[in-house]
């Protein structure tokens, strides 16, 4: 089908304002902030509900266009380029707030709802209640973090990845069925995917692959009225799994983030692990903070270590979530770019990570930021290794670049696994899989998506 | 480099040992005190040297005026004791050191040196500092919190050309003598701790409260008294200069605050607390908050009042929730004139 | 463009932040919120400017639509996470405007609203001679040295809201004894949003008229019915040799407000809608809200994005006249009342003629005449003492 009937018939699912095929619409979404390579889309369709998103993928389908779901468009590795053309599914429209049980602790929300606009709408209404905020911008949305397997503030304290916060999913599959996933599929609630077969696995972690999420539940945690933060400062990298260990095993802290950067020179060579903790009266944080404490005596005895006195504006950025800082970050060249290896890793390798970051970015010219955030009470690490570049440097961003698929390779040897990587880390990955897995996942996209519409290029080998 | 002026044989001779009897934080017999004193004074090893919390008190406790804490820090630093660790000291020795990014900028009196604090100058206004100009930053920094961190060494290296960076870009292409030191850290520097190292200070320092209360005195006519009663939160760094201390009560007298009676003020004075909980003492941190907040509410106070912006960052919370309003001096004084 | 602009753009991160208020309320770009493509966010915008000035993308009525809708009104400047480019984001928006309009290539309505501006001397394409017909039978005095010259601008003379307020507030200043003139027909349009719309040479000229003309008559203190006047005058006129000192007029209201004694016997629930250029352009927040707070009885409510948060009614730079935004449910302007019913309020508080007619505009739209209204200002306060 010619582009200009193709988008006809957009225009006829969701209304003439939200498709275009214009060079401007297209140009912005052929890329992504990071460093792949951009891929023009032949038009972008924004719907304004799950029936809308039905009739774009059967439509899809029938014409065999590629579709792929975008939420805030922040992942930075390319995952919402579309490699092969086709449609890009902007799915910000869908932004409802559908429903907050105060007694059962989840959030039902349109895919498209973004991270700032859930914890805005809880604080108002539901101030007692917060959900796990990733460490992307307010616009990163709900559902494509938890595709991702994201993670946040919460991933330390309250049981792991986001995507094991999905209590429940609408999705919309590649061949254009509605299907609900977990309790809500039976029960008109939105609490557990158990007891039931869990379903919803076969859209977490797929990069868009197998359907598109059109809602999601989402766990609800306590918020304490009460917050502060301790920074835990080492001069050796070996002490981080020590250090990290002890935090972890006082089981009182909230978030705890393990970061070191050559920037600013006062904290180069340096590590700090940053140890956010919350309460519901001063008491219970005075005594977190004094057991926090006291778990590190021993070592910051010897000198060697200790706790860094943090001044108020410092605290304030800390304490902080989402983080501006974070996107700052993409200035540190002062050029607006950014991408970094994520690696889901264990704890113990993340001294060798940091060693493996400094070196390989040593080789080739450019800066990091390098750090952990701890998952699930220490059952992981996921690990950052951040290259900052100028984007209007070439020469940076092929280096950048080279250094990130070096850095793919690096994880991996180190027994992590990359997270939300681009196509050729996707690629590493599948290369060192067990090939049983690799089999059952392409027969699972097969009988999901037998067209072969959704996100192509991805999770493929090469 | 010369050293500190600093006479042992008046320490030995010493009998009432007042540099730690009347420590707050160490609590010793004067039998054990004189023993450990004198080691310290001998150059050996002291468990006072590891126990001081660097709150400078003892160098305006000392009736010889013999430096003792310059000494405790002489000695700390060439025995390798670390009163806070080693990864935060040596964070704050680059973070602190001068950036080289100094450049001419003329100046008119009142000329005010903010210190390392040029974030505060936004408290340089009103008709308090009528055509003042500011100096700040880690070029004109003086240095001298590297007496909490064992280093009279980098206070010594780097002196100089702070010194040397406030005549050459700021003082003499004006041709002005006289700086106001905003934080008491620099009048203490260069009023206290240079000449105890023998160096010579190139211009005037006058202390931030000697120029408050005699502009003050200017602006009587316009002085609406506060009548509120004001706790006043001494900085270490007044100790190296006790003789300015009367200001407070002095400005206190003309914007018609009251300052109630206390346990823990003028020579009684308790720290702030932010050096202690850099060097991990956090139970005595605890301790000396508790006691000192404890003390102005007893006291019924409305305002704590603060030189040291460090104090405040450090103190202004506990402060605040136990119902004080913390206050920068020069800011109370403005409050005084209506601004 | 300007290197200073040019050299900042690759810069932007396109993160996001600049689409939200401060506290993630909802979408507060005006132009995303509408049209809902990344292309129309501020960083969006950024790297389409880019694109176009590197040759990437070609100069089209997409791209003029996309970078004249930007209404100016800052939310970008306030939530953007980059502290050494974010200043200049609304300016270099302006002068990738000033680009398009240097090349000839701009979009009809903007291309009108300048034509018309040179013509007529007024956006509404009126006869200048009817210029002054708002202040008709309220007898006041023509300037000539009183202490004040009032200025009431395009929409204070030729929109029936705008007039209405400009009768309103005049009267008010009446009955406090300020002491103020008018230039009735003699006005000059104050060209804040020709500036805002990227016609730097017919900004600057206007500017210069009204230089001159107020030197001419010795003014020395003005008072703006209009924050977009208030704006140009008081940031854009000293560059061209402007020394008067310019208040909105709320910030004369202020400060006789609570002297009038207003009382509001209805007890209404009011919520006072920031204008752009008087908050964010002007850091003007508090002035408008005592005004509100001397009214007794009056119970001052606020919407989720207040102050440097608020959400633009969709009529600044320029849009007000160009309606690059054009109509719908995700007009901001709709946006904005939905949002002050939801705050409880049955009375929206408006201290700029733009945003009285975009906002009354936009209740009309949505069908809600019967639980809110739009009132500016000095009409509560003349109100409140009718009732008192």
């Amino acid at each position: 089908m010619e582009r200009t009937e193709i988008i006809v018939q957009l225009k006829a699912i969701v209304g003439d304002a939200y498709v275009s095929d214009a060079p401007e619409d297209l140009f912005i979404y052929s890329r992504d902030q990071g460093v792949q390579e951009p891929h023009l889309p032949d038009g972008v369709v924004m719907p304004g509900s799950a029936s809308e998103v039905v009739s774009i993928i059967r439509f899809a389908g029938r014409e065999n266009i590629p579709v792929v779901p975008m939420g805030g468009g922040l992942v930075l590795s390319g995952l919402t380029v579309p490699l092969k053309g086709g449609l890009v599914l902007d799915m910000k429209r869908m932004n409802r707030i559908l429903e907050v049980n105060e007694s059962s602790h989840y959030a039902v929300v349109e895919a498209g709802t973004s991270q700032g606009m859930l914890d805005a709408y809880l604080r108002k209404h539901h101030p007692q209640l917060k959900h796990s905020l990733p460490d992307a911008p307010p616009a990163a949305t709900i559902a494509g973090n938890i595709a991702i397997h994201g993670s946040g503030h919460l991933s330390q304290s309250e049981g792991g990845f986001h995507s094991e916060m999905v209590t429940g999913l609408e999705v919309v599959l590649p061949t254009g069925e509605l299907v609900k996933l977990g309790s809500c599929s039976t029960v008109p609630a939105w609490f557990s995917r158990a007891p039931l077969p869990d379903l919803a696995g076969l859209f977490l972690g797929w990069n868009g692959t197998t359907g598109v999420i059109t809602k999601v539940g989402i766990k609800l945690f306590p918020r304490p009225k009460y917050h502060d933060v301790l920074v835990y400062m080492t001069e050796d990298i070996d002490l981080a799994p020590m250090v990290l260990g002890r935090v972890i095993g006082t089981s009182m802290a909230e978030d705890i983030n393990y970061a070191l950067a050559p920037k600013p020179d006062y904290l180069r060579g340096f590590q700090m692990t940053v140890v956010n903790f919350t309460a519901n009266t001063e008491e219970e944080l005075a005594f977190k903070r004094k057991t926090l404490r006291s778990v590190m005596k021993d070592l910051y005895e010897t000198r060697d270590s200790g706790f860094m006195p943090v001044p108020p504006n410092m605290k304030a950025g800390f304490l902080e979530a989402p983080q501006k800082a974070l996107s700052k970050f993409a200035d540190v060249r002062k050029g607006g770019g950014f991408e970094y290896v994520g690696a889901i890793m264990p704890i113990e390798r993340i001294p060798d990570a940091c060693r493996a970051g400094m070196e390989i970015t040593a080789r080739h010219g450019i800066t990091y930021s390098l750090g952990a955030r701890i998952i699930g009470r220490g059952n992981a690490a996921m690990f950052f290794f951040a290259y900052p570049f100028n984007r209007v440097d070439m020469d940076e961003v092929e280096r950048v670049k080279k250094a990130l698929e070096e850095t793919n390779e690096t994880a991996l040897a180190l027994g992590g696994i990359p997270w939300k990587t681009e196509v050729q880390g996707q690629q590493a990955i599948l290369r060192q899989m067990e090939p049983g897995t690799y089999a059952l996942m392409k027969r699972i996209r097969a009988v999901l998506d037998p067209a072969g519409i959704m996100n192509p290029g991805n999770w493929e080998v090469a | 480099m010369q050293p500190l002026v600093f006479d042992p044989e008046i320490c030995l001779a010493c009998e009432s040992v007042d540099c730690i009897m009347r420590c707050q934080y160490i609590d010793l017999d004067q039998a054990r005190a004189k023993q450990e004193h004198d080691r310290i004074v001998r150059g050996e090893m002291s468990s006072i040297l590891k126990d001081c919390v660097t709150c400078y008190a003892c160098e305006e406790y000392c009736p010889s005026g013999n430096h003792p804490f310059y000494h405790i820090v002489e000695q700390q630093e060439r025995l390798g004791v670390h009163p806070v660790p080693r990864p935060i000291e040596k964070s704050q020795v680059i973070m602190m050191a001068p950036r080289g990014r100094i450049g001419k900028k003329l100046v008119s009196p009142p000329v005010i040196d903010m210190c390392f604090f040029d974030i505060m100058k936004g408290g340089i206004r009103g008709r308090l500092f009528d055509g003042a100009t500011t100096i700040g930053g880690s070029d004109v920094f003086c240095n001298l919190m590297f007496l909490h961190f064992a280093r009279n060494s980098t206070i010594r290296e780097r002196l100089p050309l702070v010194m040397d960076n406030i005549m050459r870009f700021h003082l003499e292409p004006s041709g002005v003598r006289e700086l106001i030191c905003y934080h008491d850290e620099c009048y203490g520097t260069y009023t206290s701790w240079a000449p105890a190292f023998g160096i010579e200070v190139p211009f005037r320092p006058v202390h931030l409260f000697d120029y408050l209360y005699h502009r003050l005195l200017e602006l009587k006519a316009d002085i609406k008294p506060l009548n509120a009663k004001v706790a006043y939160q001494r900085p270490c760094s007044n100790r190296l200069c006790p003789e300015t201390d009367h200001f407070v009560d002095d400005i206190f007298g003309l914007i018609g605050a009251q300052r109630p009676k206390r346990t823990y003020e003028y020579g009684n004075a308790l720290c702030c607390g932010g050096v202690p909980e850099a060097a991990q003492r956090f139970d005595l941190v605890e301790e000396i908050r508790g006691k000192n907040v404890a003390d102005m509410k007893e006291a019924g106070v409305q305002y704590c009042v603060f030189n040291c912006p460090f104090c405040f960052w450090t103190l202004a919370e506990p402060v605040a929730k136990a119902g004080i309003f913390p206050v920068m001096m020069s800011d109370l004084c403005l409050m005084a004139l209506g601004e | 463009m300007e290197s200073t602009y040019r050299d900042i753009l690759h810069r932007c991160f396109r993160c996001g932040w600049c689409k939200f208020p401060l506290n993630y309320t909802d979408f507060n770009c005006p132009a995303y919120l509408k049209f809902r493509f990344e292309s129309f966010s501020a960083g969006g915008r950024m790297w389409l400017i880019k694109a176009w000035l590197d040759g990437e993308i070609p100069t089209s009525d997409r791209l003029g639509q996309i970078l004249f809708s930007c209404v100016t009104c800052r939310n970008c400047v306030e939530s953007c996470a980059m502290p050494l480019i974010k200043d200049q984001l609304v300016d270099l928006f302006i002068a990738a405007r000033s680009e398009m309009v240097e090349q000839g290539i701009i979009p009809p309505m903007v291309r009108d609203y300048f034509k018309a501006v040179s013509v007529s001397g007024n956006p509404y394409r009126m006869p200048r001679e009817d210029r002054g017909k708002w202040a008709e039978g309220l007898g006041l005095e023509r300037y000539a040295s009183q202490e004040y010259l009032f200025y009431v601008g395009d929409e204070g003379a030729y929109d029936e809201l705008g007039q209405k307020m400009a009768r309103s507030v005049a009267l008010l200043m009446v009955r406090a004894g300020i002491s103020f003139g008018i230039l009735g027909e003699d006005e000059i349009t104050d060209g804040n949003d020709v500036r805002a719309l990227g016609e730097k040479g017919l900004a600057a000229h206007l500017a210069e008229q009204n230089v001159a003309l107020m030197n001419r008559l010795g003014v020395k203190k003005v008072v703006a019915l209009s924050p977009h006047a208030f704006n140009a005058m008081k940031n854009e006129y000293p560059k061209h040799g402007s020394k008067l000192t310019v208040s909105h007029y709320t910030q004369i209201l202020k400060t006789f407000a609570a002297k009038l004694a207003p009382e509001s016997g209805s007890g209404r629930t009011v919520t006072y809608h920031d204008p752009c250029y008087l908050g964010r352009w002007n850091g003007e927040y508090s002035a408008p809200r005592a005004v509100l707070k001397a009214v007794r009885g009056l119970r001052l409510v606020e919407m989720d994005r207040a102050m440097q948060n608020a959400l633009c009614c969709g009529g600044g730079g320029g849009n007000f006249f160009t309606d690059m935004l054009g109509s719908g449910p995700d007009l901001s302007g709709r946006v904005r009342v939905r949002e002050a019913l939801a705050a409880g309020a049955d009375t929206v508080a408006v201290a700029c003629p733009q945003c009285y007619r975009m906002l009354s505009d936009a209740v009309k739209d949505e069908g809600i005449e019967d639980s809110i209204r739009v009132r500016e200002l000095s009409e509560i306060v003349e109100e409140a003492l009718g009732e008192g």
